[in-house]
């Protein structure tokens, strides 16, 4: 119980019916103090849902939301001690930079000159102290979002809620918010709860990570362990990419799996939670594997195409029962890539695979 | 991305929800009480006894209905023949908002369409030399009208001194002269919704239909036009359904000869008739005809949808 | 011709009728407005040019009416515009930022069901009714009929508006301890200005504008303008007639430029939000 004061945001329970349509069905998370936490997903999937529903927007049909120990779920928006990130920012357009980030400080009754003193301090902060007297439209993109964010702030929320904020920089841009996001959230200390679809931007910046589909939890975990050790199949394919080989699982035990390779080769790997003997998955990322000669190699199969990507290099190959297995390599001189319609082996170390249920 | 909002949007906690009902509540209100009561008032008035000089006995009679269609002769004791009239008045104000709606249509329709093909800065200028005749008060403009065109009023004297014409045209107390009034009250009820199709229409249509061997003629009547279709029949309703109950274009531009709906109802109120029971049932004719009207268009517009 | 670009916008005839249109529109205004500076008493000969009747309009015998009448139809104006604007901007946030209640659809019905009832029954059923339920014609009958009809006038631009702006930025005030109540106030209210200078200026014009109804609402003794130009051109156009006109027709284009222009600063200021209802 000692754990319950490391807890910003307790979701319990929490399920959100539109008519027939469940947006988000039974879900439970522990956010913790001080995490930067990030909930993953495709299009649709209800994380924003669960987002708008802690600040407020959006009523819940069933469950708790507890943040710091209060139940905030019959709250209206303004007596949530938390601040939203919007996606498109949701700039006042009628008030200067100073006037949107002084706006929360005198709705909640500070006098105006220490709200003055603390707008200063945050756009600082966003470095935008050279800013204090634009209008939302004389902004570019980026100075516009780290506006929102110092906005945000200035009520020191106990919780900030990030909506994309990210998706509608370009990609250079991105990069660099993500360090300048990261670097606020260790700061200020504020538990940040950032909704974002792309996997990349979760497993660089996150403490920890949601992986939300179909209005449910998949898993949450750091950003390794969602990468290294999915759950399931959707997991393993939503983030990176990933080989899912049809194998026939023989044997459990101590969160290890044999199973028999297509070709006829056994070997034993980590399975998943839930892993059963039978028709199986397993999941190899593309650049666990390498080539070898066919004979070396745990399966074979022949060269179908390369795909050149810069850096890197995707070879295509056709196993004998048809699947189609990409391998990674990188690009350099000294690595000879095989030609197409060439037969060759593939081989990865055990530890690199894992057993997946559906 | 944008996809996450889409279920949201339809049913998202509204800022004010919970509000709609007290909001609502004084255009309710207002309108129920000032307006909705009193037609209401009005269909009982049409059922009530006349009183001379203005006002109703508060006494049920169909005396107004039958007085509107049907001639029992002088002292009202032979036998009921149609009462050919009032039906004749209403008959001429449809067959006059319809001519009206026509002239408004082929004027309206090109100048629409050139309003349209501007470019998008210079649109909203013509659309603003359109629409600002409007906002000049209509009876100001109906009396313009009857100057110009009177029979030795500027136009004819013009035309005359010209040489053009020996003679003087007579227009005013015509049939013309009330749908020029009308024109003019209502156009631009009909340039604007067909500046408004023809703005969204898409002109790569054109360009598929003519690339497809079709003649100007052809995309015009086949590909334009239906897909415009909404934008017309929107301007002809906009027009015709207020030109039928209009009173000051009929009553300034068309003379005694030239009486429409609006003029009836009138006398029976501020002029010599003083039947309060005999004009409440001749606005209520008018309103049901306007009904039908707008119920046919809406219909067809959710035909159209479904 | 033979050389000249095919152009599939392009109709002949199109543009002779717009140029027509044109004429028809104001060839009859210009001419008021010449003839409005006629020295001659009599309407058909041009005499010589002169402020005579304009003069007429200000210190003539029948200038203490046409004033009286002004002042009149400027106060109703104003008092019907406010009032259906406030009207109006509470109906639109019901329609708009309510979410669902009962009757919405026949909300919407009803607040444009003035446009569909043709004037002239409008005006029989407010005279019957006024004097149905005893109700002394006078000025009040002519202001609260007005407001009645200026209601879907000052609606439409003000619901165009409101549409045009996300419920985002009410959202992210609320999301920043703004109650509902400071949420309206400070940010959606100052958001939907030019929609509402546009409602208000177009109630105010419509009810200027109205002649019928007034005129079968009015008690005896009072005018508007409308009416009392109306009782004037019983008899004939008179010269004096064409200076009121000319000026009232100057007032309006002014009131309409003006209402174009603030439409049009408001969307400058503003590309979160359309302002496609403005004005017309």
């Amino acid at each position: 119980m000692a754990d319950q004061n490391n807890i910003a945001v307790d979701i319990r329970n929490v399920t959100k019916m539109y008519g027939a349509f469940s947006a988000l069905e039974k879900v439970n998370l522990d956010i913790r103090d001080n995490e930067f936490f990030t909930l993953l997903g495709p299009s649709g999937c209800g994380k924003t849902t669960l987002l708008r529903t802690i600040a407020g927007f959006e009523d819940i049909t069933q469950g708790e939301i507890v943040l710091y120990g209060q139940n905030i779920a019959n709250l209206l928006p303004n007596e949530r001690p938390v601040n939203t990130v919007f996606q498109q920012y949701a700039l006042f357009p009628h008030m200067n930079v100073t006037q949107n980030v002084m706006f929360g400080l005198l709705r909640l009754g500070q006098d105006k000159t220490s709200a003055k003193f603390r707008v200063a301090e945050v756009l600082e902060l966003v470095q935008l102290t050279k800013f204090a007297d634009r209008m939302p439209n004389q902004l570019s993109g980026g100075q516009q979002q780290r506006v929102a964010l110092a906005r945000a702030l200035a009520p020191s929320p106990k919780v900030l809620l990030l909506d994309e904020p990210l998706s509608a920089l370009d990609l250079k841009l991105r990069q660099a918010v993500r360090l300048e996001l990261q670097q606020i959230q260790h700061q200020t200390g504020i538990t940040f709860v950032f909704v974002t679809h792309d996997q990349e931007e979760a497993l660089t910046m996150s403490d920890r990570i949601a992986v939300i589909k179909g209005g449910q939890v998949q898993q949450v975990g750091s950003a390794q362990e969602v990468y290294e050790a999915p759950k399931n199949k959707f997991v393993a394919d939503f983030i990176g990419e990933t080989n899912l080989l049809d194998v026939r699982v023989t044997d459990l035990h101590d969160g290890k799996g044999s199973c028999i390779l297509p070709g006829g080769v056994q070997i034993t790997c980590p399975a998943a939670d839930g892993a059963h003997p039978g028709p199986g998955h397993l999941s190899v990322r593309p650049e666990r594997i390498a080539i070898t000669s066919p004979n070396e190699g745990l399966v074979q199969g022949k060269v179908k195409r390369h795909i050149y990507l810069g850096t890197d290099m995707h070879v295509e190959v056709t196993l004998m029962d048809s699947e189609t297995v990409t391998v990674r390599m990188q690009n350099s001189s000294q690595i000879q890539i095989p030609e197409a319609g060439q037969t060759i082996g593939l081989e990865f170390e055990a530890d690199a695979a894992r057993l997946l249920v559906d | 991305m944008a996809a996450d909002l889409q279920p949201k949007a339809s049913s998202s906690t509204s800022t004010y929800a919970g509000l709609g009902i007290p909001l609502i509540l004084p255009a309710w209100a207002i309108i129920g009480f000032f307006l909705v009561l009193p037609v209401m008032m009005m269909l009982i008035y049409s059922f009530l006894t006349k009183e001379f000089r203005g006002g109703v006995i508060w006494e049920f009679s169909l005396a107004a209905y039958d007085q509107f269609f049907f001639d029992r002769g002088l002292f009202g004791d032979e036998l009921p023949k149609i009462e050919w009239t009032y039906i004749t008045i209403f008959w001429r104000s449809i067959w006059q908002a319809a001519a009206a709606t026509l002239l408004c249509l082929v004027i309206g329709f090109p100048t629409a369409w050139f309003i349209a093909t501007r470019t998008a800065r210079n649109r909203s200028i013509w659309l603003f030399l359109v629409t600002i005749p409007y906002w000049v008060n209509l009876l100001i403009r109906t009396i313009s009208m009857k100057f110009l065109i009177r029979d030795n009023g500027p136009m004819n004297e013009l035309l005359m001194a010209s040489g053009l014409i020996s003679e003087p045209i007579h227009i005013i107390n015509t049939n013309l002269a009330v749908q020029l009034g009308l024109f003019y009250s209502y156009l631009p009820f009909m340039v604007l919704p067909i500046y408004a199709a023809v703005e969204r229409y898409n002109f790569a249509l054109s360009e598929a239909a003519a690339d497809l061997y079709a003649s100007r003629t052809i995309t015009l009547t086949q590909i334009i036009l239906p897909t415009i279709k909404p934008g017309i029949i929107a301007g002809c309703i906009l027009v015709f359904v207020p030109s039928l109950g209009a009173f000051l274009a009929p009553d300034l531009l068309g003379g005694a000869k030239n009486f429409m709906i609006g003029s009836l109802i009138e006398e029976q109120f501020k002029g010599a008739a003083g039947n309060w029971p005999f004009g409440a049932a001749a606005s209520m004719i008018l309103l049901s005809l306007v009904l039908l009207v707008l119920t046919l268009y809406a219909r067809q517009q959710t035909r159209e949808q479904g | 011709m033979a050389s000249k670009k095919v152009d599939l916008r392009r109709f002949p005839g199109f543009l002779p009728l717009t140029y027509l249109c044109l004429f028809l529109l104001y060839a009859p205004l210009v001419i008021v407005m010449i003839y409005s500076f006629n020295d001659s008493a009599s309407i058909t000969r041009w005499d010589s040019l002169s402020l005579r009747w304009y003069h007429d309009v200000f210190f003539g015998v029948e200038a203490p009416k046409f004033r009286a009448a002004t002042i009149n139809s400027i106060t109703i104006a104003l008092m019907a515009a406010t009032s259906a604007t406030i009207v109006a901007i509470m109906a639109a946030t019901a329609m708009l930022r309510s979410g669902r209640f009962r009757g919405k659809s026949a909300s919407f019905a009803l607040i444009n069901l003035p446009l569909m009832v043709p004037e002239i029954v409008t005006a029989v059923a407010t005279l019957i009714f006024f004097s149905a339920i005893g109700f002394t014609a006078g000025y009040l009958t002519i202001v609260l009929a007005h407001i009645v009809f200026c209601i879907p006038f000052a609606y439409l631009p003000i619901a165009a508006r409101m549409q045009g702006i996300e419920d985002v930025y009410e959202q992210a005030a609320q999301d920043l301890y703004a109650t509902r109540f400071q949420a309206f106030r400070l940010v959606l209210l100052p958001l939907m200005t030019p929609g509402i200078l546009s409602g208000f200026l177009l109630a105010f014009i419509i009810s200027l504008d109205d002649f019928i109804i007034t005129n079968f609402v009015k008690g005896a003794g009072i005018e508007t303008l409308p009416t009392a130009i109306y009782g004037a051109v019983r008899q004939g156009i008179k010269p004096n007639i064409m200076a009121i006109s000319t000026l009232l027709l100057v007032v309006s284009v002014v009131f309409v430029a003006l209402s174009y222009f603030v439409g049009r600063m408001g969307e400058k200021n503003n590309d979160e939000t359309s302002t496609k209802g403005d004005l017309i």
